[in-house]
């Protein structure tokens, strides 16, 4: 029945909405992939200035050329400059990427609250998540981008909905167990109204997990996006993205692998910064890890 | 138990409704009129017309909804748009492939990365645990088409030990047939290996912290003891639920990889289909595929009684 | 009882250090510890949380979490052999033949997914070379040995299957079962209920008298040590407070924590009774139901019923006390008093107004009058929120003002003895019974009629249990508030109850003033709960056994 107390100090200090992002330099491996990461975002911003070329103009004389002092990287099929094409695709998969987390977490929020809170909603409601879960993710995607044509906002809304559903399960678990706490039934019999349990308990005990979750969605949904280019089921091929880029790059394979690999290869890189972030925000915020770790 | 399996089929009746529905009102949601969709620009008047037909689009809607499930309830999977073949047969030669990549990567990925995740458990904190998670964090960031591509580099190109491509059936020998696949399985199974490995080092992290893990070492049994009788049985329910659920990513995999190793599977039939525009065919795919995502986690739950004395009503 | 005699040591802990952290410096959560266990005898050590009581044990054991918990000097001699410095491999032979250990919570720490026979079996396998029909022998044997019924069923039995006590009785036969010298025995029934604490007890004793074994008994229950000690040691942040034969540090505590201690632990004989008053009846349960209907997919829904026909009447300014093991739904009748759950039939009058069966809006201005504080102070006080936003919570909620309600949340701070600047502070810079206090100053901001306390002072130490039921004694006193009493400790519900309900399986068995429930009840079931109380027989507060008090007063 006891319960231990533990030493004063040791124990997590929790601030309502407010996150420490002193994880970001925790060891040394987190500091290169937010450099990598920050760097990445630079790239996409100031592309004009970074890149050497037009990344769409079509030099068909420079086919496939190796790479030179003219073409850092060398040229793709229509003569293209791969550099500047790469530094442009970092903005459709940052643009792809934080879009769909920020539009799957404020979904799925909403969704994973109402249906914590209400029962007689929460059964259908996880019944359609169950359904939406249960196609694969880039099935789901093609199927709506091959109906509603291949723009970056149909790219975004069909890489988003496969996202929804983990949201919304992740904050319904997370509302359902707070709604256990004492605390939640003190607010009750305090007369609290609903919507104000709801804000000040229930919400911000979401915000930890929701961070984390948003870094694995945005990862995911860059990889989609190339996956969907890469099928030719993504952006019109001329625009430069890092998928459409391999997709192009699959023909000529064999004799240059370079149209492959260097996209590949930032693509990777870029994921496995957001990747590695996201685990490090876990190990900081989620106090289930905490605990785990000092006990 | 028998109760038990009952309910759990009824539960997947109403999740492959919602799949059906979503497939059903995908098209005629998509603002536009849907022949017009699917045949593309340049389409006549003729083609729409068949379209309009064959689809039964001139109906109400609730209407072409009841024939659509009734038809698929019958294994009537539709036509396909281009070549006017059934679905259905167009499916059964392409299963082969898909289905041999998947179970050989099934098999593969849990035999590596189970022990994987128990070592990393076992020895949390040291740099086994950390290389693990390390390989486990780069197999879900390196997209499967590069790690395919890298794996043909390698493999095929630079070392010529297997083709680069293609595939054949094991009714041709089981040489043939092993060298064609174990390219495209290895590609497939690092992002199932990462997913597999990550559950169950945290599973197991989670179990070695129970009391009856203390119990067990406080019995004096050896760590193997401890760490696979105990441990590992209780931490498996998580891992084949991952397993389970992860099995939409594999799927997804499947697609990919076949499209880059050029397995005539039904991943390339799904791919062949969206450069085609051929929709009834990708929506045949969808329900497919979700079927079968859905019957693999009805075997999951039957298994959960078999590893769980408690789930059992 | 066994006299110390050097000869027969089982155990001998010499200025055991144990450091969190390999650092040379690091804090020291076993400061300098000395004490021996001999041959057939039972050693108590006694000490509230933080005390080390349990890192002293599994440091024994060599199951402490490596690499946090660090002995970094001293030594510990198993009949004569130093363990913290054998290796692994001679740990693992010594445990279970030579050293057994149970644990607090029957309840985890059998493996779930594997039958408890095999789960003993397991320590012959890994022990002995009998065959597989010769090891299922002893089992069965041993499991007889431990009382337990139906061998043959339950040594195929999955532990979810079997009751608290029936898994405790496991883990004693799989301690047992290679007939160790040293049993340690941590907590091991605090987690029962009083009557399956009574056996198990008795069962521990038995089989220590049978075997000779030397048991090191942990426990921060002063009615256990009374019951099962030969010697007791009090521990203290670490430290060896005192060491004795039992009587003589019931008697003669020779420090003063060990008197304080002793002195905080509520006596079983109840007080004095307060004279009965004619003042208003604040809250009323008519015949309270609560039936859970469990669904199944054919067949009939079983029901089961949480509360039956409960009738409870509260007058302002009185204590009212419910009683009785876990599951006999004294928790479920609070919960639907307070409305936290809606009851399935019967009626609860509050202040004369029938809110039973009002619907949660019309509810709402009514709920100010009745509150409620829960068991574990570490769970109901939001973790993001300052203690002043959670005192003045309720009052906001009515219509006071922000500022207004901050300042009254400074006033009531005051009153539950607590600074005034502790407003703006979040609740983990609290200790369980600073926060307990909060948890009452939330309570009473609202100026509620009733104030319903769900087991508030079981999760918290002696010392501290006694201060908090000080205070709502005090409260009680100045607010003229009236109390609902949830409790499975009989010595609580002595000390702070005018009235007592002792509930079993959802219904009330008894009810009366607390001085004659408790002390001539009419009911077997009363009865045998009383008895079991451990160390009923003591009088710890004044430092004697209840029939010589009884004597001395005549």
């Amino acid at each position: 029945m006891a319960i231990d107390t533990l030493p004063e100090s040791s124990l997590p200090v929790t601030r309502p909405f407010r996150v420490k992002f002193g994880f970001l330099t925790s060891t040394p491996i987190i500091a290169v992939a937010t450099i990598c990461l920050v760097l990445i975002i630079l790239m996409a911003i100031f592309a004009p200035l970074l890149a050497p070329h037009d990344p769409l103009l079509l030099t068909p004389a420079q086919r496939l050329k190796p790479a030179s002092a003219q073409y850092l990287l060398g040229t793709d099929a229509y003569g293209r400059d791969l550099l500047s094409r790469i530094i442009y695709g970092a903005r459709i998969s940052l643009i792809i990427g934080i879009g769909a987390a920020v539009c799957s977490i404020a979904v799925g929020l909403l969704i994973g609250l109402v249906a914590g809170f209400f029962r007689w909603v929460d059964a259908v409601l996880m019944r359609v998540m169950d359904g939406l879960m249960a196609i694969p993710a880039i099935l789901l995607a093609i199927a709506v981008v091959s109906l509603s044509g291949a723009s970056i906002w149909t790219v975004m809304v069909a890489i988003t909905i496969p996202e929804i559903p983990r949201v919304a399960r992740l904050v319904r678990s997370v509302v359902l167990t707070a709604r256990e706490e004492p605390y939640v039934e003190a607010a009750i019999s305090l007369g609290s109204s609903l919507p104000k349990i709801m804000w000040r308990h229930l919400m911000p005990n979401t915000i930890a997990p929701l961070i984390v979750q948003g870094t694995y969605v945005c990862a995911s949904a860059i990889l989609t996006e190339a996956i969907l280019s890469f099928l030719g089921a993504g952006i019109s091929p001329e625009t430069p993205t890092w998928g459409n880029i391999m997709a192009e790059g699959r023909a000529f394979f064999q004799i240059k692998p370079s149209l492959i690999f260097w996209p590949g290869l930032l693509l990777s890189i870029a994921i496995l910064s957001i990747n590695l972030i996201g685990d490090a925000a876990r190990d900081a915020l989620d106090p289930r890890m905490k605990q785990r770790e000092g006990k | 138990m028998l109760g038990y399996l009952l309910r759990r089929i009824l539960a997947a009746i109403p999740v492959m409704g919602v799949v059906a529905l979503f497939v059903f009102l995908l098209l005629r949601l998509t603002p536009g009129d849907p022949a017009a969709i699917l045949a593309g620009d340049n389409a006549t008047p003729e083609q729409l017309d068949r379209i309009r037909t064959s689809l039964g689009l001139n109906e109400p809607i609730y209407i072409q909804f009841y024939t659509w499930v009734a038809k698929l309830l019958h294994g009537d999977l539709g036509v396909s748009l281009i070549s006017n073949k059934p679905i259905l047969e167009m499916i059964g030669p392409r299963l082969e492939p898909s289905i041999s990549v998947a179970l050989a990567t099934i098999i593969l990925s849990i035999l590596v990365a189970v022990p994987l995740g128990v070592i990393a458990a076992w020895k949390h904190g040291t740099w086994i645990d950390r290389f693990v998670m390390g390989l486990s964090v780069l197999g879900f960031s390196v997209p499967v088409f590069v790690i395919g591509y890298v794996l043909i580099q390698v493999f095929a190109i630079d070392l010529r030990w297997v083709p680069v491509q293609g595939f054949k059936s094991i009714s041709a020998g089981f040489g043939p047939f092993f060298e064609r696949i174990i390219l495209p399985t290895c590609t497939l199974s690092f992002i199932y290996v990462a997913l597999i490995a990550r559950m169950t080092r945290a599973s197991m992290l989670d179990v070695l912290g129970e009391d009856y893990v203390r119990t067990a070492r406080a019995k004096g049994i050896g760590e193997a003891g401890v760490l696979l009788r105990h441990a590992l049985r209780n931490a498996a329910v998580p891992v084949i639920t991952v397993i389970g659920s992860g099995f939409a990513l594999l799927i997804s995999g499947v697609v990919v990889t076949e499209s880059v190793f050029n397995l005539p599977g039904i991943g390339r039939l799904t791919v062949d289909a969206v450069l085609a525009r051929d929709y009834p065919v990708i929506q045949a795919m969808i329900l497919l595929t979700s079927g079968i995502y859905v019957g693999v986690n009805l075997l999951i739950d039957v298994a959960y009684t078999l590893l769980d004395p408690r789930i059992r009503y | 009882m066994t006299t110390a005699n050097p000869s027969n040591v089982v155990l001998d802990i010499n200025n055991l250090v144990v450091g969190l952290g390999r650092k040379a410096d690091a804090h020291r959560i076993i400061d300098d510890l000395s004490l021996q266990v001999h041959e057939g005898e039972t050693l108590c050590l006694v000490g509230e949380s933080g005390s080390g009581k349990s890192v002293t044990s599994l440091t024994v054991m060599g199951l402490q979490q490596k690499g946090t918990l660090v002995p970094s000097g001293g030594s510990v001699k198993l009949v004569g052999e130093e363990l913290l410095t054998a290796t692994d491999r001679r740990l693992r032979q010594l445990r279970a033949t030579r050293m057994a250990m149970i644990f607090q919570e029957p309840m985890t720490a059998l493996n779930p997914v594997v039958p408890v026979g095999r789960q003993i079996d397991e320590v012959l396998r890994a022990h002995t070379d009998l065959d597989s029909r010769a090891r299922r022998q002893k089992i069965l044997a041993m499991m007889e040995h431990v009382r337990l019924p139906d061998v043959e069923r339950i040594f195929s039995s999955y532990p979810h299957r079997l009751s608290g006590g029936q898994r405790q009785r496991i883990m004693i036969a799989m301690a047992l079962v290679l007939e160790p010298k040293l049993l340690i025995a941590d907590e091991p029934t605090t987690a029962l209920d009083v009557t399956t604490q009574k056996q198990i007890l008795a069962l521990i004793r038995d089989l220590q008298r049978d075997h000779g074994t030397a048991v090191l008994f942990i426990t921060h229950d002063m009615g256990v040590v009374a019951e099962i000690a030969d010697r007791v040691a009090v521990m203290r942040h670490g430290r060896l407070v005192e060491a004795g034969p039992l009587q003589d540090v019931l008697r003669n505590p020779k420090m003063d924590y060990t008197r304080n201690l002793l002195s905080s632990v509520p006596s079983l004989v109840p007080r004095a009774p307060r004279p009965e008053t004619s003042e208003p009846v604040v809250l009323e349960a008519n015949e309270l139901s609560k039936v859970y209907r469990e669904r199944s997919l054919y067949g009939k829904a079983r029901e089961v019923a949480a509360a039956s026909n409960v009738t409870l009447t509260l007058r302002k300014g009185r204590t009212l006390g419910i009683v009785g093991e876990s599951g006999s739904g004294k928790s479920t009748v609070a919960r639907c008093i307070v409305r936290l759950i809606d009851p399935t039939s019967g009626g609860v009058r509050l202040a004369g107004r029938e809110i039973s069966d009002l619907s949660r809006r019309l509810l709402q201005p009514h709920r100010q009058k009745i509150q409620i504080i829960f068991q574990d102070p570490y769970r109901s006080l939001n973790p993001r929120v300052t203690v002043g936003e959670s005192i003045a919570e309720g009052p906001i909620n009515y219509g006071m003002p922000r500022k207004d309600a901050l300042v009254r949340a400074r006033e009531l701070l005051e009153l539950v003895h607590l600074p005034p600047d502790a407003i703006s502070r979040y609740p983990h810079q609290f200790s369980g019974g600073q926060r307990q206090r909060i948890a009452i100053a939330r309570a009473l901001a609202l100026d509620p009629d009733v104030l319903v306390a769900d087991e508030a002072v079981s999760a918290l130490d002696v010392s501290v249990q006694a201060q908090v039921l000080d205070l709502l004694d005090e409260i009680q006193r100045r607010l003229g508030i009236a109390l609902l009493f949830i409790t499975h400790d009989l010595r609580v519900a002595a000390q702070i109850c005018d009235d007592v309900a002792v509930m079993q399986r959802g219904r009330v068995v008894e009810q009366g003033p607390a001085a004659e429930v408790l002390t001539n009840p009419q009911q077997a079931y009363t009865r045998a709960l009383l008895e079991a109380a451990p160390g009923r027989g003591w009088d710890f507060a004044n430092f004697r056994p209840v029939s010589e008090g009884i004597v001395a007063t005549a």
